[in-house]
């Protein structure tokens, strides 16, 4: 009888969607999530807004060799360079990052300016709320993409003279 | 009661039935995201208030402000017009519906209904096939080619579909030699065997017309898996394609508001309609069948739903195989087989 398998087929697929009503939701519950992400899984490659590092003494990775910039293909990274001296020591090398500025109403989060890095300095962090009503707030200033100094070298002279002194902030959260 | 009261309290209870109806059709498009949501692993609304409660409120906000745009090669009389038939039908046969019981306050009573017709059914079923102007006017007045296939698709659809699902009915009306829905409620109270309800769809094989009725009224209701006139994949939006802001909400009311109407005749028709345990003070009494009543209109629409979320839709010769081989041969074959019963019963 197909009448009768049809209604056991349907009945079969009316059982199925009943159960997974009660099943737990697969979308995330994003801002209404627990944690700090609220809600919000990410896969360790995500590429969100970008991260400038330090290295383990706590100074600045980039040594502002322009490469990330010469990368990008949405020429959105805005690089002024400047000497290292005894007393502003701000990276290991001899040259730092003066101003360091990505335009977020061009990038495209390609992830080539982390590819081209060759001192592993910028990177893709995690950030992703970035939506503003006002574009120029999406202009990212060094201050705002330095990951914070870490904890260990708080009281570190070379970091605390030369990098307050050289105008930035004592304390930078990590991805904004 | 003089001229003057029943004006009165007509007047309220038309007011009374109209805000429920239209709080009950937004809130059912509530329901349908949140339950078609979870059936997919999603969370349907959550943003306005809590658990998405307060979404109809700002849909409808929503419709009441967006830009109320009339494409030019539109005829506009009708084009105007066909909206406006839609929701009036839809509104208007939930007029004779009873909800409940009767409501008496000292000496005053009133039944839980606007007006008690005693061919209520007819007045329904007839509101109900007007409703089919508002979608074919729609669709011929829009001067679209995706408007017309949904009007016309939806036209042949309704107009074939209401055969059986009138047919599916003569099995009840024989039962309950009643065109009255108060009457035909009465005609279920009571237990057979002791402990089964005396309700239609578990006498005489109307167990068959049940299903009939449903598959019916779904086609009629231009549901999933009949909702062929407005087929997303082929046709747009199908007969509402040109509409917007609240002439489209109205298409919208009008397809919630058949639902329910739907859903309601059917809790009357087979399920008994507000019977259930009564029990407390007499004015609880008087309140709970309303309650038995929702309970029931609820399921419905909730199976409105939850099929919504399940079965894909039918390809359109085979949705009119369906209603004339198959739908229509059986409500035939019930109805005599009912007759049969009724007349060769001792």
């Amino acid at each position: 009888m197909p009448i009768l398998k049809n209604i056991a087929a349907i009945a079969k697929g009316m059982s199925i969607t009943f159960m997974e009503m009660f099943q737990p939701t697969t979308v995330e519950n994003y801002p209404d999530g627990p944690g700090p992400l609220r809600g919000a899984k990410f896969q360790e490659r995500y590429r969100g807004v970008h991260v400038l590092q330090r290295d383990e003494n706590g100074l600045e990775k980039c040594v502002a060799c322009f490469l990330c910039a010469a990368n990008c293909p949405a020429n959105c990274i805005y690089i002024e360079a400047a000497e290292n001296t005894a007393e502003n020591r701000i990276s290991g090398a001899e040259r730092y990052a003066k101003v360091y500025n990505i335009d977020y109403n061009r990038c495209i989060f390609c992830g080539y300016c982390v590819e081209a890095c060759p001192t592993d300095a910028i990177t893709h962090g995690h950030g992703f709320e970035i939506a503003t009503f006002n574009a120029t707030n999406l202009i990212y200033r060094k201050e705002q993409l330095l990951a914070a100094r870490p904890a260990h070298l708080g009281a570190n002279p070379v970091f605390n003279s030369a990098e307050v002194a050289g105008g930035a902030p004592a304390e930078v959260a990590p991805g904004e | 009661m003089n001229i003057t009261t029943f004006i009165i309290v007509s007047v309220i209870k038309t007011a009374l039935v109209l805000f429920v109806l239209l709080t009950a059709v937004a809130y059912t498009v509530w329901l349908e995201r949140k339950v078609v949501g979870h059936m997919q692993n999603r969370w349907g609304p959550t943003r306005v208030g809590p658990f998405g409660l307060l979404q109809p409120a700002a849909d409808g906000i929503k419709f009441l402000f967006k830009e109320d745009l009339t494409p030019p090669h539109v005829y506009k009389p009708l084009y105007i017009a066909a909206p406006m038939l839609a929701v009036i039908f839809a509104v208007t046969s939930i007029a004779v519906i009873p909800f409940g019981n009767w409501f008496s306050v000292g000496n005053f009573r009133t039944p839980f209904q606007i007006t008690d017709v005693n061919i209520g059914l007819l007045v329904v079923l007839g509101i109900t096939s007007l409703g089919v102007y508002g979608v074919a006017l729609s669709g011929w007045s829009s001067n679209s080619k995706y408007s017309l296939l949904g009007g016309l698709r939806a036209s042949a659809q309704m107009v074939s579909y209401e055969i059986a699902l009138g047919l599916s009915l003569v099995g009840v009306l024989i039962l309950a030699g009643t065109f009255s829905l108060r009457g035909i409620v009465e005609a279920q109270a009571g237990h057979f065997w002791g402990f089964i309800p005396n309700w239609f769809i578990f006498r005489g094989g109307q167990f068959v017309a049940f299903f009939i009725y449903l598959t019916a009224a779904y086609a009629e209701t231009n549901r999933i898996p009949f909702d062929l006139p407005e087929a997303e994949t082929e046709l747009v939006a199908g007969y509402h394609t040109e509409y917007s802001a609240m002439k489209f909400a109205m298409f919208f009311m009008a397809e919630y508001a058949n639902m329910i109407t739907v859903a309601c005749l059917a809790s009357l028709l087979f399920l008994g309609g507000w019977s259930g345990p009564l029990f407390g003070p007499s004015w609880l009494q008087q309140l709970l069948p309303l309650l038995w009543f929702f309970l029931r209109v609820f399921g419905f629409l909730f199976v409105y739903i939850w099929v919504r979320g399940t079965l894909p839709r039918f390809r359109y010769d085979q949705l009119m195989a369906f209603g004339w081989k198959f739908l229509l041969p059986l409500a035939i074959a019930n109805l005599v087989v009912t007759a049969l019963v009724v007349v060769l019963k001792p």
